[in-house]
C-alpha cells in the first residue's frame, strides 16, 4: 500500500509558500500540483518534499524555480486553430462597433496567445484601438511574454497554426530569425501591458470585451474555478465574450446560467445578464 | 456473495488500440458496476471521434472525460487527445497540458500512476498492444500498490511491443487474449 505521508507534506508545503511568499497553490488540482511537486523534489535533490519545504523556506532561489514547476507553461501560437479563426470570422465583427476594446489573456504563460491576438487583431485593423493585458503569476513566464523570443524550432507548428487560424500574410512578416531564435516584431507588444495578476487572490481590474483563459482552469480544483469564472463574470459587460479550453466547461460551475454557448465547438461563452 | 476486488479499471492501448478495444469493450454490459478509463495515444490535431466509434458498438455509455467530471459505475472514459488524464481524491477526473512524457499526450503511465495513487490495491490494469513503451511504468506502480495487472499477450497483439514492454516491468501480470480478457471483465464483477 503506498504511504498517504506524502499528502499531508503537500498540504503543509503549499499552507507555507502561501503564508511566506503569498503564492496560493491551496486550490489547485492536487493529482497534477503532486506530479509536478515530485518532479521538482528530484530537481532540487530533496529525498521528501518536506526537506523540499525546508529550502524553498530558508533559500530565496529556490522559489522562482518552483514556480516554474507548479505552473505550467506549455502551449502554442494560435493553439486551436479554430479557435482563432473562429474570433476572426465571428466574434471581431461585433467587436469591431466597439470605438475600443479590452482583451484579457489570463494566465498568459510565455505569451505564445498573446501575439496570436496581437496578429490576428492588427490584420483586421483593430490593433491601434485595443488594450490587450496579458496576466499570469510567474514572474519568468510574463518576462519571457514580454521579450517575444522563441525557439525557431517550434515556428513550423506556430506558421501552420496561422495558416489553419486564417491568417493573412505570412507568419514569417512579424518575426526575425536569428541565433536560433525568432524574435516578434516589437511594436505588436504596443498595445500589450503584461501584468502579474492571480485568478486566486486578486480582484477585477477593468472591464473587458473578450476574456480568454484556455487551459489555466483545468489546474484549479472546483471551488477556485468558481471563484475563476466569477472574477471572468464580474469583468465582462453585458455580451462580454470568454473563451475557454478546448476540452474546459462551464457546465460544472454555479456560474454556468450566466453564461450562453456563443460557439460551442470553440469553447467561445457570451455573458447574459439577467435584467 | 464475492465482493468484487476492483473500484475501478484502467486500460492503455497504441498502435491497433480500434480493434483491440471493439473486441473487449461490447462485452461489457450497460450497467457495469465499475467506472473504465482508456487511454490511447491519437494524433493531437485529430478531432476524438473515437468515443462515438465505439459508442455504435457498445451497450455501455462511452464518453470523452471532461475535466472535474465525476467517475460514475457504467462508464467508460477515454483520455481526450493532448491532453494527460489524471484521477483526484474526490474520484473526480482533472485533464492536464503538462509536457509529453514518453512522447505521448495522453500518457497512459501519467494516467495509471495517478489511479494507482488514489484506488490503491482496488485498481485493476490493462495494457493491450502498442509501439512504443508507454503502460510499463504505470502498471508496475499499479502493481507495487497491490493492484491487480493484465497484458495483452504480445503473440495475438497487432504490435507486441508495448506488452513486450509491460510484461517484462510485471512479470506477475496475467498475459491474455483480448477474448480472456473481456471474458475477464465480466467474471469479477459476478456476485
Amino acid at each position: 500500500m503506498p504511504d498517504k505521508t506524502i499528502n499531508l507534506e503537500i498540504q503543509l508545503l503549499l499552507e507555507a509558500i502561501y503564508q511566506k511568499y503569498h503564492y496560493d497553490f491551496r486550490g489547485y488540482s492536487m493529482a497534477s500540483v503532486k506530479r509536478r511537486l515530485i518532479q521538482a523534489k528530484s530537481h532540487f535533490g530533496c529525498n521528501t518534499i518536506s526537506q523540499l519545504q525546508d529550502i524553498v523556506l530558508h533559500d530565496p532561489t529556490v522559489l522562482p524555480i518552483l514556480l516554474g514547476y507548479m505552473t505550467v507553461q506549455v502551449s502554442e501560437m494560435f493553439r486551436d486553430p479554430h479557435y482563432f479563426r473562429a474570433i476572426r470570422e465571428s466574434v471581431l465583427p461585433h467587436l469591431k462597433t466597439y470605438p475600443s476594446l479590452k482583451i484579457w489573456v489570463a494566465g498568459c504563460s510565455a505569451g505564445e496567445e498573446v501575439y496570436s491576438f496581437a496578429i490576428l487583431l492588427r490584420e483586421e485593423g483593430l490593433l491601434d484601438r485595443t488594450i490587450i493585458y496579458a496576466t499570469d503569476i510567474n514572474p519568468n513566464a510574463l518576462q519571457k511574454a514580454e521579450s517575444g523570443v522563441y525557439d525557431i524550432e517550434r515556428l513550423q507548428l506556430f506558421t501552420e497554426n496561422y495558416q489553419k487560424a486564417g491568417g493573412k500574410l505570412s507568419l514569417s512578416d512579424y518575426y526575425t530569425a536569428n541565433y536560433g531564435n525568432a524574435t516578434f516584431d516589437k511594436t505588436l507588444r504596443d498595445r500589450i501591458v503584461f501584468s502579474d495578476h492571480s485568478l486566486v487572490t486578486d480582484a477585477v481590474f477593468g472591464e473587458m470585451n473578450f476574456i480568454s483563459c484556455r487551459n489555466v482552469l483545468i489546474y484549479f480544483d472546483k471551488a477556485l474555478q468558481d471563484r475563476a469564472i466569477g472574477l471572468f463574470n464580474d469583468s465582462l459587460p453585458h455580451k462580454g465574450f470568454l473563451g475557454i479550453g478546448s476540452k474546459e466547461s462551464l457546465r460544472f460551475s454555479s456560474h454556468a446560467a450566466k453564461f450562453t454557448e456563443f460557439s460551442r465547438a470553440d469553447k467561445i461563452y457570451q455573458k447574459q445578464t439577467i435584467l | 456473495m464475492m465482493k468484487i476486488p476492483y473500484e475501478a479499471i484502467v486500460i492503455g492501448a497504441s498502435a491497433g488500440c480500434m480493434d483491440a478495444l471493439s473486441h473487449i469493450l461490447p462485452h461489457i454490459p450497460a450497467h457495469y458496476p465499475l467506472p473504465i478509463i482508456v487511454v490511447v495515444h491519437l494524433p493531437p490535431d485529430r478531432d476524438s471521434v473515437m468515443a462515438s466509434l465505439l459508442q455504435e458498438k457498445c451497450a455501455v455509455k462511452i464518453c470523452e472525460a471532461l475535466d472535474k467530471e465525476p467517475l460514475l459505475p457504467g462508464t467508460i472514459y477515454l483520455a481526450p487527445p493532448d491532453y494527460h488524464l489524471l484521477i483526484e481524491e474526490d474520484r473526480t477526473l482533472s485533464l492536464s497540458n503538462e509536457e509529453e512524457v514518453l512522447f505521448s499526450r495522453p500518457s497512459i503511465d501519467v494516467t495509471f500512476e495517478s489511479a494507482a495513487d488514489i484506488f490503491e490495491n482496488k485498481l485493476l490494469g490493462i495494457v493491450l498492444t502498442g509501439g512504443n513503451n508507454d503502460g510499463a511504468k504505470g502498471l508496475k506502480t499499479i502493481m507495487m500498490n497491490g493492484g491487480g495487472g493484465i497484458v495483452q499477450d504480445p503473440d495475438t497483439a497487432f504490435s507486441s511491443i508495448m506488452p513486450d514492454y509491460a510484461l517484462a516491468a510485471c512479470p506477475n501480470a496475467k498475459k491474455m487474449s483480448l477474448g480472456a480478457i473481456a471474458a475477464y471483465l465480466q467474471d469479477i464483477v459476478k456476485g
